[in-house]
């Protein structure tokens, strides 16, 4: 394929490709992600390739492996479009079915969806109780794109945004942004368009533009999906933001723990780059932009801005106290814009349709939806994408069916090991940056982790700071100490050895932890145990007073009990 | 001193890198790909080639939950002890595992036919508990599947 050297060849090309699909034709789409090859899709996939032409439909049907949708729990998934037609548990031994159904014109009856609340059947994608409630402007596009195809991310009206921004000024570009209110989806909630101009305005000829791919979140996998499944959107966002930003090299960082999302991402690029849409004198407008992948290494501290930046430039990655802002001197010593993945993917949507439309969405301080990454003891486990403001109880009954095996819901922990627990007489919250942060949790990436009655609230707080300890890099003493210590009290506490004065010690260390620490991963460590003290310390006291382990979690010793 | 075949893959994982030295994690990613651990013949090697301090190369090294610096075994098993999988036992499932191998975490079986290590979440969180065992994929997985998952690895 040619390069396409104007606005004029990139209009040409999408007609080309639509024009060459035949509107008729029905698709066949299966889940390709790293959720649905636990269930086996490629023998799925393999297996309607084959059927396809064994029952002579192959100028009939399409078959194309598409990334995550979201619904994971009822993997493998599988669409027929245009019917609209959503499968579910789709095994390679139903496979001829579906596709002499297609021939037919019915439906398999019963690999179709249940709704478990009216126990009726559920034939339509878009009838699915778990879709219904939600806006899915950036993952829903998963669902329609095989995403190792640049052709079909272009047919769906990909790079559009990238055109329309090249032919604006990059301070208009920096204004929409700012107007449309976007905050950062990956840890902080820092308000995207100022931080683009801090780096626009920071005086060095060369800027950089990093991309966090490294999803830290232990139980979070949006970022995963929309890297495997749509990395085009990610790139679109990004050259956009290095030409807003004035920057010509990009990085991406991903968790090397991702396989696919990083192969994925390696097509996408070579291809973009083929397309001429990455590279030099892009479209024809003489902006240059490049981009290259970096693997993480498995460290949590990795994600954090200074820290993965120190890795980025092959060291050890210790963060560093941020008197200096990245955004001033970043990586290699240069200004450096760092954006989570799906910050970047949000932009595309706000230059095509706009910041006063894109602000409608949302509440006051928090605009735009959110992927949140549903998991835990919940039944319908998958990526949600909700408008900000959005209760958390929408979120967990209406969209994720509840607690499986009648159990009772007790919390839900929201923002990862930074973030906190959310007890059940706060689920009426709507869930955007500032509410969660008074509830004394944080958005964080999008973790949500839902546990019923039979978890127990001194074992969650023990693993999060055990799961940080360990993660912790070293460097600064109130976090590598506090944190050991910390850990030593709790597990003393599971095991039926707890003082009573530890509740107090517990919260004076995580004070001194709070204020002390040198970055994020430490001084947001307490969050985890003051949020289970605070709306929990029953739990805690039957642990230290009774020996007890309330939920049946705990291995109390006999031996413990004098 | 590394063997020849060490100092061939390190020669050319780091031509493909373009000895850039700011890739040295993706580097040793790609070496141990190949050799299954970091041998320290491979990490001077690798410091000499890219013109970087042995130590940074060892601190880099060790640092990396990714990296070891003694052999594995033939079969890589990593439970993942992420937090959605955490909530669904998976810590009983690496119990299980550990007492079929009769290994702990972070270690390997006598025979190098098993390493086991774990992860912090692979982004497959619906199925969870996940145990990975190679490029394999096992969701849904407890205490009582663990002897036949095995049985398929040899
Ligand atoms: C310990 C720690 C881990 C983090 N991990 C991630 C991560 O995995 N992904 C991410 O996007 N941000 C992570 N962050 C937040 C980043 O430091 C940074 O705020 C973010 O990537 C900025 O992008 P945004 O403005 O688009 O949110 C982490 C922060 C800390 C302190
Ligand atoms: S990976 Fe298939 S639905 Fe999520
Ligand atoms: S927590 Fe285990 S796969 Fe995500």
């Amino acid at each position: 394929m040619a390069k396409l050297k104007s606005f004029g060849d990139l209009e040409t090309l999408k007609k080309s490709i639509t024009g060459k699909r035949d509107p008729k034709k029905s698709v066949i789409a299966i889940c390709n992600g790293t959720g649905c090859q636990a269930y086996g899709c490629k023998s799925v996939t393999a297996a309607f390739q084959d059927e396809v032409k064994k029952q002579n439909l192959a100028d009939k049907v399409d078959v194309m492996p598409i990334g995550c949708p979201g619904f994971c729990e009822r993997g493998t998934l599988v669409m027929v479009r245009p019917q609209g037609i959503f499968y579910q548990r789709v095994r390679p031994k139903d496979v001829p079915e579906v596709v002499a159904a297609i021939g037919k014109n019915s439906v398999v009856d019963r690999l179709l969806f249940t709704d478990r609340q009216t126990g009726a059947k559920v034939t339509h994608e878009s009838d699915v109780p778990f879709y219904k409630k939600q806006r899915r402007l950036i993952i829903g596009n998963n669902g329609l794109i095989d995403s190792t195809s640049i052709d079909d991310y272009l047919a769906i009206g990909g790079y559009n945004a990238l055109a329309k921004a090249l032919k604006m000024k990059p301070e208009q570009i920096i204004d929409e942004v700012k107007k449309s209110g976007l905050r950062g989806r990956g840890g902080a909630g820092f308000p995207t368009g100022s931080k683009w101009e801090t780096t626009r305005n920071a005086h060095d000829e060369v800027k950089y533009i990093i991309a966090n791919a490294d999803e830290g979140d232990p139980g979070a996998f949006m970022d995963r999906a929309l890297v495997e499944g749509n990395p085009h959107s990610v790139l679109e966002g990004m050259i956009i933001g290095a030409y807003a930003i004035g920057s010509h090299q990009g990085y991406m960082y991903i968790r090397n723990e991702y396989p696919l999302a990083v192969k994925n991402m390696r097509t996408a690029i070579q291809m973009a780059e083929e397309y001429g849409l990455l590279g030099k004198n892009i479209l024809g407008t003489g902006f240059d932009f490049t981009l290259k992948i970096q693997r993480g290494g498995g460290a949590f501290i990795c994600g954090e801005s200074t820290a993965l930046m120190a890795s980025l430039e092959g060291k050890v990655g210790e963060p560093r106290a941020k008197y200096v802002h990245t955004s001033e001197q970043g990586l290699w010593g240069k200004p450096t814009n760092l954006n989570n993945v799906e910050t970047w993917a949000n932009v595309p949507i706000i230059i095509n349709n706009g910041a006063a439309w894109y602000s409608q969405i949302g509440t006051k301080g928090s605009k735009g939806t959110k992927i949140f990454s549903l998991v835990g003891n919940i039944t319908n486990t998958g990526l949600v994408e909700v408008p900000m403001g959005t209760t958390l109880k929408e979120i967990v009954f209406d969209i994720g069916g509840g607690i499986p095996k009648g159990r009772k819901f007790k919390a839900v922990q929201t923002g990862g090991p930074s973030g906190g627990v959310i007890p059940e007489s706060m689920l009426d919250m709507p869930v955007d940056y500032d509410e969660l942060t008074k509830a004394g949790s944080m958005m964080g990436s999008g973790g949500m982790i839902v546990m019923d009655d039979k978890t127990c609230m001194v074992d969650m707080a023990r693993y999060y700071t055990e799961f940080l300890e360990g993660e912790s890099c070293g460097k600064c003493l109130p976090c590598r100490e506090g944190l050991r210590h910390m850990k030593a009290i709790l597990t003393g506490i599971t095991e039926g050895r707890g003082k009573k004065e530890d509740i107090a010690l517990l919260e004076e260390i995580c004070a001194t932890i709070g204020d002390a620490a040198l970055c994020q991963l430490g001084a947001s460590a307490p969050n985890p145990v003051i949020s289970t003290i605070r709306h929990f310390r029953a739990e805690y006291e039957a642990h230290i007073n009774e020996h007890k382990c309330p939920a049946g979690v705990c291995k109390i010793g006999a031996a413990a009990v004098k | 001193m590394a063997d020849k075949k060490q100092k061939e893959v390190v020669k050319q994982v780091l031509q493909k890198h373009q000895h850039d030295k700011a890739l040295l994690v993706d580097v040793l990613q790609d070496i141990q790909a190949e050799i299954g651990y970091l041998p320290k013949e491979v990490l001077v090697e690798t410091s000499k080639g890219l013109g970087v301090p042995v130590s940074r190369v060892y601190s880099v090294a060790t640092f990396f939950k990714a990296f070891s610096l003694t052999p594995r075994g033939r079969n890589l098993i990593n439970v993942c002890m992420g937090t959605a999988c955490h909530v669904r036992g998976s810590v009983k499932v690496l119990e299980q595992i550990e007492k079929e191998l009769k290994i702990k975490a972070g270690e390997t079986t006598p025979d190098l036919k098993y390493t086991l290590e774990t992860v912090n979440c692979v982004g497959s969180c619906a199925l969870g508990p996940m145990v990975i065992v190679g490029e394999d994929y096992h969701g849904e997985m407890t205490p009582e599947k663990v002897v036949s998952v095995l049985a398929n690895y040899k």
